[in-house]
């Protein structure tokens, strides 16, 4: 079932909110697409990684004269090759990385700081060549103790990863290093005043497991240097500028020596934001002067790309009998891995976004610990305290015997809500997506046995920025449009359809492409939500700039004054006086009078795209629970969101309903398991079990649509919502399904049993860790 | 070591080349015969991003040694529109918007043409079971499921 839900009587359109076919899609059902591992180049080397097999260890001293002398080895660069760099925070996607972290994450320094970090990495003419160079790397590791988990890695005596390490943001500041990096915090109000003025306080501990963001595309790239330093990239990335910013640093090479090209992309999910092969492949390149193709296995990907975040979050919740909620306090410990950045901050200013309160204190811890560096995941951090905080107010809705609906509409936040990070909240969609959840089927829908059914909000804030996208008029009357944010899931269709819609052209003439870094001006990565609304809004600018530049054109071969005609149903025509002089040219006409009027047309827009705004959800999930596996299965779920205005739906449905899987996934299956020895034990999709076909039904849709009026189609980024809400919906349709709270994710099989079990013991159904 | 001489039919042409003993058949698709169709997700066989048909067999070809293709006949992908005109699975996976990143889709289809050859009329729960070898990130299958269902109903002539 798919739904449309609008607030505003709809506008007009002839393409936006149709459903056409991809202009990509042709070659993605045919096998001809190529992705980040389909590139080749003529005499191109294999690149390979050798990766530390300790968790944290010393590295003494790492020798390569038995590799460098193995026939077919063409390079090898390991610390050596990489220069130091200092401590300066860049943003990435929704994340700041530090130069002085990543050349350590890349490659490994003083220390390898997690299992399966670069030690060194080898070119050489063959896999199995540059394989059996790897095993002739003679690396002395001092292995050291390491510490997994955040809690333990506060502890006063836990291992050390960064002896320099001094938390920032607490004042004074601490006199000796630690493993916490920083501290955050987001206050509105007074959350003891609040406190004392409820009737009901519920205070919950839970803890989250790293979990990957599981494309099923492996990082993969080309790169070659020439002989005079220009260097051509080819890598599936969500921002090929963002890899050109963070290589020509890493290499100390100028910017514009660098041209990245993005293959389409076999998902991202966040994952995709950061570089790890790209800089060793410019590096082993420029030593043996020869194109050098790096692809990860699956296993390095598990072992040394992403995750997201395990953490441990404590909330507390206090309300009046009626429900109205009077204050929200947390307290996040995330993991960053083995270096700083985790994602709390954006986990602490969303974590109570949802409602509309006057009191909320969050504080957030950003840990390291040994293992790999977390990436971005969608929506990243708010999964995971939107989790405990949802799980919470479900928990308040059973104590206080109000619907979990109607107690979120008693709080929900609306236009004007002043959120706990600082903005006042323009037009925005939750109430609608509540009341639509409301009158949905499923809400009504009878549950059988062993069934529960659960409700959970989420928020995500959405980005704009650095945008630029270039829309050529060609001879014929056809387009070529040019965008620089990677095409994940269908961008390419919705900025041409946003293209036809303002020129009155067919969506088959315009011919979508993605542009490398040296045919476009600078474009921020494809990320945030941001690229269907940041170039959407680029889009419709330059689509805007062609139209006014045909006017002018028009207006010269008239020869009349340029306020004398107007664009009316996709044709220049003459108005006032001369209206009806002239016939009325399209695009067609107006390109082939181009030359004879001023040369080629070209719209062009290069901007930093404001006005993104917040999308928020509402997910439903029934749960059944099996008593003798304790396995859930999801048997009906209905996703619910403000898309602002869905341009093509079928693509904002696909959001929907793969966030849900991802996040349906975060909640029953997925988790890394590390043994003692810190070693990753289930480092293949085997064991890291990500949803199947056969473990989920099928997946309904509301789509709210609530104007962005920053828009100019109204779009809102809609992509990472849909992960938010999952983890808490279907905890509380275990927990009415079972009478069991679980305050731990994943609810995987033995341990929802267990809690069932020990329910039983203990007589009764009673909350459970 | 020297290295093997396989002699195959790929997509109904006749083929050859040269692998190593370790090499897949995933592998020497890719790199040997550049017919980059067929991806490589996991090379475990858990992903089924790789899939192809050797003698009608649907198979993981990240789990089949090149040489193993010596004299059989192989279906991938790249053979799967007849010309210009797409399989009806092809063309449904368009229709219901089935893939976002694409990634998947080629394995997804083959898979799913061999489901239809075998079971014509398959229920959700059939398709959602003989698919469960094919890992999506992206759409949550429900859209995959959809457009399966559909190919099947319109190869029926139903």
């Amino acid at each position: 079932m798919q739904e449309r839900v609008k607030k505003e009587p709809e506008r007009e359109f002839r393409v936006i909110g149709t459903r056409p076919l991809r202009p990509d899609g042709a070659d993605k059902v045919t096998g001809r697409a190529k992705f980040g591992a389909d590139f080749k180049m003529a005499g191109q080397l294999v690149g390979k990684v050798l990766r530390s097999p300790h968790a944290h260890a010393r590295i003494k001293s790492i020798d390569v004269s038995k590799a460098a002398a193995l026939p077919g080895v063409k390079a090898i660069v390991t610390r050596d090759d990489f220069k130091d760099q200092g401590s300066e925070f860049v943003p990435a996607g929704e994340m700041l990385v530090n130069y002085r972290d990543v050349v350590r994450t890349v490659m490994a320094r003083e220390k390898a700081l997690f299992e399966g970090h670069p030690v060194a990495a080898v070119a050489a003419t063959s896999e199995s060549v540059a394989r059996e160079a790897l095993k002739l790397i003679k690396v002395d590791y001092e292995v050291l103790p390491h510490v997994m988990d955040p809690v333990d890695a506060m502890r006063p005596d836990a291992p050390l990863l960064h002896d320099d390490m001094i938390t920032a943001g607490v004042t004074p500041a601490p006199t000796k290093p630690s493993n916490v990096a920083k501290r955050v915090e987001f206050a509105l109000g007074d959350v003891e005043k609040g406190f004392k003025d409820a009737d009901v306080i519920i205070e919950r501990e839970f803890n989250t497991k790293p979990v990957h963001q599981g494309y099923i595309e492996p990082h993969a790239c080309v790169a070659s240097v020439s002989e005079d330093g220009s260097a051509e990239v080819w890598v599936t990335t969500q921002g090929h500028w963002i890899v050109r910013a963070h290589c020509a640093r890493l290499l100390g090479w100028d910017i514009s020596k660098i041209r990245v090209t993005a293959s389409e992309i076999g998902g991202g999910f966040g994952g995709k934001t950061v570089v790890y092969l790209e800089p060793l492949a410019l590096a082993l390149s420029k030593k043996s002067r020869k194109a050098v193709k790096m692809v990860m296995s699956r296993e390095e990907v598990f072992r040394a790309s992403g995750p997201t975040s395990g953490a441990n979050v404590w909330v507390k919740i206090g309300a009046k009998k009626n429900g109205k909620i009077v204050a929200g306090e947390a307290i996040l410990k995330y993991q960053a891995g083995a270096f700083q950045g985790s994602p709390v901050q954006p986990g602490c200013m969303s974590a109570f976004a949802p409602y509309d309160l006057e009191h909320v204190k969050v504080v957030g811890y950003d840990v390291v610990t040994n293992r790999p560096k977390v990436a971005a995941y969608r929506a990243p951090g708010a999964p995971i305290s939107e989790y405990a905080v949802e799980s919470v107010v479900d928990e308040l809705s059973e104590r206080l015997g109000i619907d979990p609906i109607e107690l979120r509409l008693k709080n929900a936040a609306k236009e004007g809500t002043k959120a706990a990070y600082g903005p006042k909240f323009g037009p925005i969609g939750l109430i609608e997506g509540l009341k639509a959840a409301q009158d949905s089927p499923h809400w009504k829908a009878p549950l059988g046995k062993n069934q529960g059914r659960g409700i959970a909000a989420g928020f995500w804030f959405n980005i704009g920025g650095e945008t630029t996208v270039s829309l050529q008029l060609n001879e014929d009357g056809t387009l070529s449009l040019m965008a620089g944010t990677p095409d994940i899931g269908g961008l390419r269709a919705s900025l041409c359809m946003m293209a036809a819609e303002e020129l009155g052209v067919d969506l088959g003439k315009i011919r979508p492409i993605i542009a490398d870094t040296s045919s476009l001006g600078y474009n921020f990565l494809t990320g945030g939500s941001r690229s269907t609304f940041s170039s959407g809004m680029a889009t419709v600018e330059a689509a805007r700039a062609i139209i006014k530049e045909a006017c002018v054109r028009a207006s010269k071969l008239w020869e009349i004054p340029i306020d004398a005609v107007t664009w009316e149903d996709g044709k220049v025509k003459p108005a006032g006086d001369n209206a009806g002089k002239h016939q009325p040219m399209d695009l067609g006409d107006i390109a082939k009078i181009a030359g004879k009027t001023g040369g080629p047309i070209i719209g062009y827009s290069a901007i930093t795209a404001h006005g993104a705004a917040p999308s928020f959800g509402v997910h439903i999930a029934d749960a059944e629970i099996d008593p003798e596996t304790g396995k859930a299965t999801i048997t009906r779920y209905t996703v619910i969101q403000d898309a602002g205005r869905a341009i093509h739906p079928s693509y904002v449905e696909g959001q929907y309903q793969g966030g849900a899987a991802q996040g349906i996934g975060w909640a029953l299956n997925e988790e890394y398991i590390y043994g003692d020895d810190g070693k990753l034990q289930n480092p293949g999709f085997l064991d890291y079990r990500i949803p199947v076909a056969s473990d989920l039904p099928m997946i309904d849709t509301i789509i709210v649509e609530v104007p962005n009026p920053r828009h100019p189609y109204g779009v809102r980024g809609i992509g990472e919502t849909p992960i938010v809400p999952p983890m808490a919906a279907v905890a509380a349709a275990v927990k009415r399904a079972t009478g069991v709270r679980f305050f731990e994710l994943p609810m995987s099989p033995p341990k929802v049993l267990k809690g069932i079990k020990d329910a039983k013991a203990n007589g009764g159904a009673k909350a459970t860790a | 070591m020297a290295k093997h001489h396989v002699a195959t039919t790929v997509n109904g042409d006749a083929v050859e080349f040269l692998c190593e003993t370790e090499q897949t058949l995933l592998d020497c698709l890719r790199e040997e015969l550049d017919l980059t169709g067929a991806k490589e997700g996991c090379s475990s066989g858990d992903c089924g991003a790789c899939s192809v048909m050797i003698d009608n067999r649907l198979v993981c070809s990240c789990l089949v040694l090149g040489v193993e293709a010596n004299g059989k006949s192989i279906e991938t992908i790249e053979g799967m529109a007849d010309g210009e005109e797409l399989h009806p699975l092809q063309r449904k996976f368009l229709e219901h918007a089935a893939l976002q990143c694409g990634i998947c889709t080629p394995g997804f289809l083959v898979a799913s043409k061999a489901l239809l050859a075998k079971n014509p009329n398959p229920s959700e729960t059939e398709v959602r079971y003989w698919l469960a070898g094919n890992l999506c990130r992206c759409t949550g299958y429900d859209k995959i499921v959809r457009a399966v269902m559909d190919a099947a109903t319109e190869m029926r002539g139903a």
